[in-house]
């Protein structure tokens, strides 16, 4: 029990500076993840006027594989309660792991690879300090989460019990990926590695209930989110998966400290292996290595907005049961377009752009953080001018978003082609998707703008992609005046697929990104690098 | 006949209200390295990331390579290489990576010279970024810096983290690059390091150029020890220009003295008789202090 102690000396200290680095980081995810569960209850409620409408529709989702699939076991559809846990459980589930995957990460292997763990275990603190303070701070996050979470149904009127077991369920399963994560910053040597086996244990488990959920339910017994689905909230609760839950987590974290305790400080279990001892002939210019920086994440993006895009593609003709006929689904699916499926995939379109202008943004924030991180000194120091290196990295970023729009216009139509056999889907939702590149990189012009003009408010950019998000969600429910709407980029193409494609507006957006870009390049050209 | 180098008059540069450079005067001539000295916070970073047009000059004149580093970098950056103090380098890039990027980047790499620089530093080249110390991150951007074929090299604390060995081989390939007239501008806190290597340093404080000139030269305006042992009392010592700290022992005295006024003191003691002499050259820690300290409480 000394020896314990003993390693652990300290760890409250370290706690409260975790907590204190990580508070608004915390309170967010907590809120997300909150308001993920309860906009399901709410958006449920809205859409659905009677009680045979929402048959109607449940019977319709459980005969869709791929909503199987994506989501988890058909129970219950047809309440408010099952609806929640079935559109939000696995979601949540991955977004918790996330969240812990990245507390454990940045607390552990991210502060051994940045050489300041060494520091800090020079003081006068214990071994095992870092590690428990780390897991802790995950802990008591996922823990919160799991509180507002089943509050918020609670509070919502849903039932008790099954609420709390909701949030519980999705706090042990945030508890169980903290040790996952724990596990692999020991194995893995570098905090990408770290990331990377912790995030592949995330997606094999929802993976394997995907797969079980679909047709072999055995394999959905080996996945720790469906543990969390055979809790059954909603629909015949019950408690005992709940402890599969807690012995995984317990199991890895006594694995992780096992490790731990073996390895040295800034190895890991799993040497780092060799690259390449000379680069490969193509790496010669600044647009080679930006490409060579994001491909993996242009090839991550497209990868998953494809299975996005056949997600909702193959809800096909069916659209109009899904969404049901209140006043609400007429607003967000109906309002212009005046047929609900052609509503359906108007509104598809636009959110589908909204999930790329999330790969176009974090794409257009790599020259800042190359900024930061001194490697931009390193190539500016070289024959690369300023504007070409600028230049690649938006050539990159502008390159990865078409690859990343087309990506999600060929899943739309592929998804819908799949279950209509129409294959003139391909023209009528994959050419309006990539029209959706002008608006997307609207926004990626006022993020360069901005890194030009102000590098340290270049996040405001993620504004327009919030506002674009509000606008298509609230504008019609809220009866938004036009000037408000007109400012998200996304509400002026032609309302596709109802709409032919108009040439004036989409030429309008791209030549308002072209003139952001331009003054955002001018400015750069002028300032001190960092 | 030729414009030096590097050449710089009257350089201002503030950043808000911290004023980092302070109408600074640097120039270094062709095939000499320079040393570029200074306490913390002096300036000497912001002076190379003006120099390579990083940064903006408020006002002075900067000349690079016969240019103007702001509107001509990627051109002049053709012909020098640069290595800062703190390298931070690419996570999933290998060394080896870096170093064949950087070098084509500047127009080309000789890959036998690379190879030879590479084992020279016992580098491994195929591990990647972050997995290396900070040393050995250290050692790419000098492999990448050295191994390509410029004209100037512009090296900010270039060794911090090396080991002694690795200090040692850093030290030929200078001697080698200025021996194939390369010049070197050499930011350094090592003062062994600009002993062995530099014709002549500038130390700068609070943004301004204090001192320049050859290490002779500035031993030069320091003091040198001297005890002696003479024939008789020592006389007219304690009236003489430039000696301080006098202690008379009987026939035996030691003194502190400007070194460039040895000369009329040296007579004084013949006049006596000299038994024995030793002199003490001032230790360029002592040269140092006296410029990294002395005007400090002057100022002050
Ligand atoms: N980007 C910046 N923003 C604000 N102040 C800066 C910036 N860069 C440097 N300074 C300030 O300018 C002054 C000179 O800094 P500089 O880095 O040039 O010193 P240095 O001589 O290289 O010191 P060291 O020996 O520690 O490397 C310092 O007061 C520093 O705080
Ligand atoms: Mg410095």
């Amino acid at each position: 029990m000394t020896s314990l102690a003993a390693a652990t000396t300290g760890w409250t200290l370290l706690l409260r500076t975790f907590m204190r680095r990580d508070r608004w980081q915390l309170l967010w995810w907590s809120v997300g993840l909150s308001a993920l569960f309860v906009s399901q209850a709410v958006s449920v409620d809205g859409l659905y006027t009677s009680q045979a409408d929402f048959d109607r529709a449940a019977a319709t989702m459980e005969g869709n594989t791929a909503f199987i699939a994506m989501a988890g076991p058909a129970r219950a559809l047809n309440t408010t309660g099952g609806q929640v846990m079935w559109q939000a459980g696995a979601v949540g589930a991955v977004a918790i792991g996330l969240m812990a995957m990245l507390l454990v990460g940045r607390h552990t292997r991210a502060e051994e690879e940045r050489g300041r763990e060494e520091l800090v275990r020079a003081t006068a603190v214990g071994r095992c300090a870092t590690l428990a303070a780390a897991a802790v701070t995950a802990l008591a996050a996922v823990v919160v989460a799991g509180l507002l979470t089943g509050a918020g149904l609670v509070a919502y009127g849903l039932s008790f019990a099954d609420s709390i077991a909701t949030g519980a369920g999705l706090a042990l399963c945030g508890a169980f990926f903290t040790g996952s994560a724990l596990v692999a910053a020991q194995l893995a040597s570098t905090t990408r590695g770290t990331y990377g086996l912790a995030g592949a244990v995330i997606g094999l488990a929802y993976g394997l209930r995907a797969v079980g959920d679909v047709g072999s339910p055995a394999l959905s017994w080996l996945s720790p989110i469906g543990w969390y689905q055979a809790m059954h909230p909603y629909s015949g609760l019950r408690w005992w998966p709940a402890l599969l839950l807690v012995v995984g987590a317990l199991l890895a974290t006594v694995l992780a400290v096992a490790l731990f305790l073996r390895r040295d400080l800034g190895s890991g279990v799993l040497a780092a292996r060799p690259g390449p001892a000379v680069a490969s002939p193509a790496l010669r210019s600044g647009f080679a290595l930006a490409w060579r920086l994001q491909r993996a994440s242009v090839l991550a993006w497209s990868g998953g907005i494809l299975l996005g895009g056949l997600a909702y593609g193959s809800i096909g003709d069916d659209a109009g049961d899904l969404v049901g006929d209140s006043a609400l689904t007429e607003d967000i699916f109906g309002a212009a377009a005046g047929d609900l499926v052609d509503g359906f995939f108007a509104v598809s379109l636009v959110m589908l752009a909204l999930i790329a202008t999330g790969f176009a943004l974090s794409s257009m924030g790599r020259p800042r953080g190359q900024e930061e991180d001194g490697h931009a000194e390193l190539t500016l120091s070289t024959g690369v001018s300023r504007l070409r290196w600028l230049g690649g990295q938006v050539a990159v970023c502008v390159l990865g978003t078409v690859l990343v729009v087309a990506a999600a216009g060929v899943g739309l139509a592929g998804g819908y082609a799949m279950v209509t056999g129409d294959l003139g889907a391909f023209e009528r939702l994959t050419l309006p998707m990539l029209a959706m590149v002008a608006p997307v990189l609207v926004t990626v012009g006022v993020a360069l703008l901005l890194y030009g003009v102000a590098p340290g408010a270049q996040s405001a950019a993620w504004l327009v992609l919030v506002l674009g998000v509000v606008v298509l969600m609230f504008g019609e429910v809220f009866r938004m005046p036009g000037w408000l709407r007109g400012l998200s980029p996304y509400e002026h193409l032609a309302l596709a697929p109802a709409e032919p494609f108009r040439v004036l507006p989409f030429v309008a957006l791209l030549a308002v990104a072209v003139a952001l870009s331009l003054v955002g390049a001018f400015a750069f050209s002028r300032r001190d690098i960092r | 006949m030729t414009t030096p180098p590097l050449e710089v008059r009257g350089l201002t540069k503030s950043f808000g209200s911290t004023l980092a450079l302070d109408r600074l005067d640097l120039s270094v001539e062709r095939g000499e390295v320079h040393g570029f000295l200074g306490p913390n916070g002096a300036g000497k970073s912001t002076a190379i990331r003006v120099l390579l047009g990083l940064l903006r000059k408020d006002s002075g004149e900067v000349s690079l390579l016969g240019g103007d580093p702001w509107t001509d970098a990627a051109r002049l950056h053709r012909r020098l290489a640069y290595v800062p103090g703190d390298v931070d380098l690419w996570p999933n890039l290998t060394g080896g990576e870096v170093i064949d990027l950087l070098g084509r980047l500047r127009g080309g790499v000789d890959p036998t010279r690379r190879d030879e620089l590479v084992a020279l530093f016992q580098l491994d080249p195929t591990k990647r970024g972050r997995s290396y110390s900070k040393g050995n991150r250290q050692k790419v951007a000098l492999v990448a810096a050295l191994a390509a074929d410029v004209e100037l090299l512009l090296l900010d604390e270039p060794t911090s983290g090396l080991d002694p060995i690795m200090e040692s081989a850093f030290q030929q390939c200078v001697q080698d690059f200025r021996a194939r007239g390369g010049t070197v501008l050499l930011s350094s806190h090592i003062l062994a390091e600009v002993e062995q290597l530099c014709d002549r340093v500038s130390i700068i404080r609070n943004g301004r150029c204090v001192e320049t000139g050859s290490l002779g030269e500035l031993r030069h305006l320091t003091r040198t020890s001297v005890t002696v042992e003479l024939a008789g009392p020592p006389r007219g010592l304690e009236q003489l220009e430039g000696v301080y700290d006098l202690v008379v022992d009987g026939h035996r005295a030691r003194f502190d003295i400007d070194t460039a006024l040895l000369d009329p003191a040296l007579a004084a003691l013949v006049a006596v008789g000299v038994r024995s002499l030793t002199t003490q050259p001032p230790t360029l820690e002592e040269l140092f202090l006296r410029h990294y300290g002395d005007r400090i409480e002057s100022e002050a």
